[in-house]
């Protein structure tokens, strides 16, 4: 029986598989730890396989990619060039900046050789010799853990030349980002790791598959993706494909915060729990006397779902059935069918106290922040919406402003070379889309070309407090 | 700009992790010079220059595109307070309010390219940072590289007393 910390136990409707050792009464970083625990013997066993099984096993899981797009893991290892002559890398994405997620940085900071394993088995896999760790800036501590739990693999075989004497070579570097969102974006990462801006590439032609990191084949993977690889050479892809539901297997960590009792981490089998049992089991439910106004289930960047949405979703047997926004199964599929997305896991709940105008607002500032500026688009879009609602929160917008607001988000929107004009225009088309009369209420009657004062009040309205 | 000997082993052992790309090694450079001087001058751009066999403007678009690098000093300690979503909800802007009241710290002069501001006695320094990845529990903030969630108002009061009289 594994003991955990008092008040820190899984849920029983939790299944642990990434996150057995998390907040464990007995467990530590250290190498001598894992090992006891049988660690590293996943990787004993893939090293004995032929490379091409191993794909097969994680292309049989199912595995979906835990990053954001959800793409099938093994699936993507294909893609790298079959008459490729050019060294191959793998990157770790531990970037971890989409606001709402919040779980690599568990694994990174309780049980680093996990990670290890699964990316030394992947390399493997892939034929790669060189493996970097991208982690974000504000991860300092997991930097340092990372490097220390790398010197322990090295020294007793698991990592450097020669691997266990498979002949097998494979070093693992830590990379530090430094403080930019837009080097979560795999091709950004890719510019960042070569010393430069890290200025998103258009694909094609450049799937970091084909042309990666000095245009060289490269997988990059999310930390959580890379954990879950050790798992299915453990249980073999069919067993594992087993856990969760059809096209959405295996178990995924989702993070919880905004407005409930226990918000946190929580690892379920994906769609076997819904949207209301995460709310209300897993998190204790709303806070006293509140009532559920809005959630975003993917990170900041899915479109949000309001509390009375009804959803309209084709059964697997054709016929169609019309559910709730508490009845949604928390997988990838489900929620992209009711218009948003599963994306990294992170949910961020809303009650009935929340101003819509003012998470908007929010939102916005982050995304002016964060675009990196190579497409016009997105550049000056994401600063105008920022701009827009700060006056619609500082009540010097006029109504006609909300539909500029929606009018902007769609000239984003499938104009820009990275992902990023997706993220930063969802947030705004589907607040306006169901919150357009709150978003209304806030505006003001002034006429439109009214000269109002750009300085001193409104520039300062996103960096507000939500009025009381 | 003297560079002792124990911090030029470690740039000189960085390097060697990119093997195919000495400008890979740009931003882990710029980390080391940043952690010993406390911030980027021009006179480190044009080191890493050298140093990489690049034109210092390769490493100058890097410290200005990147909010992790700072062209001017912070304070002793430097608070960075998450501003996202999560952490606003939970009240971080109410914190950031507080830590500023506490340091005796005034933001407002701060904007878009000049997002620090810094203690009269150059003890502390402030910026709002983006979503720091640990949004269950919020509100959060860092003290250098130490990191502190559910900062309640106790917390901050105890965190500066703290750190104040390091
Ligand atoms: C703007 C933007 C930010 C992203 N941030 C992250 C991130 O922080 N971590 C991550 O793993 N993936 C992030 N991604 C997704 C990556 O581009 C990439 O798809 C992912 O790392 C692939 O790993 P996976 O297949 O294992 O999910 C981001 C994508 C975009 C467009
Ligand atoms: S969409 Fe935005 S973040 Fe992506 S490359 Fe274009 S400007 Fe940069
Ligand atoms: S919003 Fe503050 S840590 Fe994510």
């Amino acid at each position: 029986m594994i003991q955990y910390k008092p008040g820190k136990e899984p849920h029983p409707k939790e299944h642990r598989l990434i996150f057995k050792n998390v907040d464990r009464v007995d467990w530590d970083t250290s190498i001598e730890r894992f090992l006891k625990e049988g660690g590293y013997e996943q990787l004993k066993t893939a090293l004995k396989m032929e490379k091409k099984a191993i794909i097969e096993e994680v292309k049989t899981s199912g595995l979906r990619g835990r990053g954001g797009a959800g793409f099938p893991t093994g699936v993507k290892w294909t893609f790298i060039p079959p008459n490729n002559t050019k060294p191959v890398y793998l990157i770790c994405n531990a970037d971890e900046s989409e606001p709402g997620t919040f779980k690599d940085r568990y694994i990174i900071y309780q049980d680093p050789h996990q990670l290890l394993e699964g990316m030394t088995i992947s390399c493997f896999a892939v034929g790669a010799n060189t493996a970097y760790i991208y982690i974000r800036e504000e991860f300092p501590e997991g930097a340092q853990i990372l490097e220390k739990a790398i010197a322990e693999a090295k020294a007793k075989g698991f990592l450097g030349n020669n691997i266990l004497g498979s002949g097998f070579t494979l070093d693992i570097y830590v990379h530090r980002g430094a403080g930019a969102y837009i080097c979560g974006e795999e091709t950004g990462l890719i510019e960042s790791l070569e010393g430069k801006r890290p200025y998103p590439r258009i694909k094609p032609p450049y799937f970091p598959a084909a042309l990666g990191l000095y245009m060289c084949p490269t997988i990059v993977n999310n930390v959580e993706s890379l954990c879950h690889v050790k798992h299915i050479i453990q249980m073999g892809g069919a067993e594992y494909a087993r856990l969760g539901t059809p096209r959405n297997n295996g178990t995924r960590i989702l993070c919880v915060s905004g407005d409930v009792v226990r918000p946190g981490y929580y690892e379920v089998q994906v769609g076997k729990v819904t949207m209301g049992e995460v709310i209300n089991d897993l998190c204790g439910g709303l806070k006293q006397g509140r009532k559920l106004k809005a959630v975003i289930p993917g990170g900041s960047s899915a479109k949000v779902l309001r509390a009375d949405e009804r959803f309209n979703l084709k059964q697997p047997d054709g016929t169609m059935k019309e559910i709730g926004i508490e009845d949604i199964p928390m997988d990838f599929d489900t929620i992209a069918a009711c218009g948003s997305m599963a994306g990294s896991g992170g949910v961020i709940i809303m009650d009935d106290t929340r101003d819509m105008a003012w998470v908007l607002n929010n939102l916005n500032n982050f995304y002016a922040h964060e675009s990196c500026g190579q497409c016009t688009p997105c550049r000056e879009g994401s600063l105008w919406m920022k701009k827009i609602s700060d006056r619609i929160v500082a009540g010097e917008a006029t109504p006609e402003d909300v539909a500029q607001l929606e009018t902007i988000a769609y000239q984003i929107d499938g104009k820009t070379i990275c992902a990023f004009g997706e993220a930063s225009a969802w947030p705004t088309e589907s607040f306006v889309a169901k919150f357009r009369d709150e978003l209304i209420t806030h505006t003001s009657t002034k006429k439109r070309g009214q000269i109002f004062n750009p300085v001193t009040k409104v520039a300062a309205a996103g960096l507000k407090k939500q009025p009381a | 700009m003297t560079i002792p000997t124990e911090l030029l082993s470690k740039i000189d052992d960085v390097i060697t992790h990119y093997p195919v790309s000495k400008r890979s090694a740009v931003l882990p450079l710029l980390h080391l010079l940043q952690h010993h001087f406390g911030y980027i001058t021009d006179e480190g751009i044009t080191w890493v220059a050298a140093k990489l066999e690049l034109e210092p403007m390769q490493v100058m678009e890097v410290v200005t595109f990147y909010p992790g690098f700072r062209q001017a000093a912070p304070g002793k300690f430097h608070i960075r307070v998450c501003r996202t979503l999560s952490c606003a909800m939970a009240g971080s802007f109410e914190l950031m309010d507080n830590l500023c009241q506490l340091t005796g710290i005034d933001r407002s002069h701060t904007d878009h390219h000049h997002s620090i501001a810094v203690s009269p006695d150059g003890k502390f320094s402030i910026e709002f940072a983006e979503c720091l990845a640990s949004c269950g529990t919020a509100p959060v903030c860092m003290f250098n590289d130490d990191f502190f969630e559910g900062v309640s108002a106790d917390k901050a009061k105890a965190l500066v007393a703290d750190y104040g009289s390091k």
